[in-house]
């Protein structure tokens, strides 16, 4: 399967910090991608420098076979990318229409695409006028994604959407990104759970000081209890 | 109930009003004070009045510091050359000024405002690509370089009309009073009052009913993420520092009409007003800026009245006891 995404000796520096020090990092089209490892290895500044939110300082990032380590955020955007951050970013002062509306760019919602969102996430339709911020943080976390799914995207960006969910609001989750796999959109979803992680992933790269370690199939990694130990310390099936 | 209605029991939004409530709550209070009742209509006119004009000035500013987190203290220098544009258009049309005609005067008038407002919104754009863009996310720096450019401006003026005093004269039919229950109220100051309730009015329009002020909204709160659902926010920047600048003309021409006279450091006196504003009501928030403009001018004007050498320090007792009781103002809306 080509690759959708593709990131060949990537580095980013943060202020002083040199926090991605040269990744490699192969997304298939079509495919789920789970990126893993320990807190500090670089999964979120992954995410963020495909993004154009920090730039990279060498390395070439190439989205469709299209260079766009150069381009400003909006561009990388609007070239198909969606992004959830770990944060949800969600904007507390508007509501959770206009914060879809926000995600619709050039044209009103589409009310079909608004029906498929509210099947998953039938809180967003209840709380339609109410100020996001007055959402629970699982409620937050669904409009996180609804926004990134709003119009259809070639390749969704995901950081740790499930820390701190109730376990309801987990299934909904993997419900909503099962649906998007099976509709052909790529995922590149940075993830904790290991839960999550085996449900929806088919390859998995796995990261440790700013580089990717290993890269290779969910299924491999998941049966690979020593394998785990040696990526992760730790064996995934333990916390799920 | 599906279990993912959690938090069916949604809290809500309550709406927050005491705010709103302060103006009429601190002019009631102030009228046991001045004690007759046509002075204290007078003084809250007067005060109602200069609170848009001050509202004006502020609200582009707020806009700029919410949206781009951009200190600007060179926001006076526009407020100023408003002013000095003003007398540019005006001296030469002065027989339409002096006319006994409403629709000379207002000609007169809207062709300054136009102006003033046109040439400010162009300076800003290029104080903007200038001075700001080098500086972005550097506050020192920001306050250096637009003090710089505050004083800069001030000079610039100083050398074209010289420190004199010029005078603004008010058109015919705007000169004089109006009786309104037996208080003498200046024609002038209820036109200050309806301007400002309309560009209060429209800026609500424009943030809450288009996708320009959608994506403003978004982006006082958010930029990154705005940028990151595909709209280009330095574009929106540049068209909110135009705003805020043009903004900053039309008040500048309303408070040289309001005093009669222009001079190169009014814009940097009125600095200090706007910025107890931009405080009070809270980064980014216009609606907080309106409050607070009313707020600071009608206390202005009560203790200018009652104690004179207390008007400015009321002000600051003011902001201190806002940011006590709500330390982000009174409608915050950034987390800065």
């Amino acid at each position: 399967m080509s690759a959708l995404l593709l990131l060949t000796g990537v580095q980013t520096h943060i202020g002083r910090y040199h926090i991605l020090q040269g990744v490699d990092l192969d997304v298939p089209e079509g495919r789920t991608t789970m990126l893993l490892g320990r807190n500090g290895a670089g999964k979120t500044t992954t995410l963020r420098t495909v993004m154009g939110l920090w730039r990279a300082s060498e390395g070439e990032i190439r989205f469709g076979g299209r260079r766009i380590e150069a381009l400003v955020t909006p561009d990388i955007a609007r070239a198909g990318i969606g992004y959830v951050p770990e944060n949800m970013a969600i904007f507390s002062d508007l509501t959770v229409r206009e914060n879809l509306e926000l995600a619709a760019r050039d044209a009103p919602l589409d009310a079909a695409r608004l029906e498929w969102i509210f099947g998953f996430f039938p809180a967003l339709q209840r709380f339609w006028l109410s100020r996001a911020g007055t959402l629970s943080g699982g409620q937050k976390q669904m409009l996180s994604i609804a926004r990134a799914v709003a119009e259809p995207r070639r390749l969704l960006l995901i950081d740790e959407p499930t820390k701190g969910l109730a376990p309801a609001i987990v299934d909904a989750l993997i419900a909503c990104l099962a649906e998007l796999k099976r509709l052909g959109t790529t995922i590149l979803l940075v993830e904790q759970n290991f839960r999550v992680a085996r449900e929806i992933g088919d390859t998995v790269a796995v990261m440790d000081n700013g580089r990717i370690v290993h890269a290779g199939t969910m299924a491999e990694l998941a049966g690979d209890e020593a394998l785990q130990h040696r990526l992760l310390g730790l064996s995934l099936e333990t916390h799920a | 109930m599906s279990a993912l209605d959690t938090g069916a029991a949604l809290p809500k939004a309550r709406a927050d009003l005491v705010p709103l409530l302060l103006p009429a709550a601190l002019a009631l209070a102030a009228l046991p004070f001045v004690g007759s009742p046509s002075t204290w209509l007078t003084l809250t006119i007067a005060g109602l009045a200069m609170g848009m004009m001050i509202f004006i000035m502020a609200s582009g500013l707020t806009l700029i510091f919410g949206l781009m987190d951009v200190l600007n203290f060179g926001h006076g220098a526009f407020i100023a050359i408003g002013a000095y544009l003003a007398v540019l258009v005006l001296g030469p049309l002065a027989p339409w000024m002096q006319a006994e005609s409403i629709w000379l005067n207002g000609a007169a008038i809207a062709a300054a405002v136009l102006f003033a407002m046109a040439v400010t919104a162009a300076l800003g754009l290029a104080f903007e690509r200038v001075l700001i863009v080098p500086v972005y996310g550097q506050h020192l720096k920001q306050i250096l370089i637009t003090m710089g450019g505050l004083i800069v401006a001030e000079q610039v003026l100083y050398a074209l009309y010289g420190p004199q005093q010029i005078p603004l004269p008010l058109p015919a039919s705007l000169r004089g009073s109006v009786l309104i229950g037996g208080a003498a109220i200046e024609k002038y100051r209820l036109l200050a009052v309806a301007i400002g309730l309309v560009v209060f009015l429209a800026m609500l329009v424009i943030l809450n009913r288009t996708k320009i002020g959608l994506l403003i909204r978004a982006g006082v709160e958010n930029g990154e993420m705005v940028e990151a659902l595909g709209y280009r926010i330095t574009r929106l920047f540049v068209g909110v520092f135009m705003a805020g600048s043009a903004l900053a003309g039309l008040g500048g021409v309303m408070w040289g009409l309001y005093r009669e006279q222009v001079h190169a450091a009014m814009g940097a006196e009125l600095m200090v007003l706007v910025f107890i504003v931009v405080i009070i009501g809270g980064l980014g928030s216009v609606t907080g800026c309106f409050i607070g403009a009313l707020l600071v001018a009608l206390l202005t004007n009560y203790t200018g009245f009652l104690v004179p050498k207390l008007a400015l320090v009321s002000d600051i007792l003011l902001m201190v006891a806002v940011l006590l009781w709500r330390p982000r103002g009174l409608y915050a809306v950034t987390s800065r």
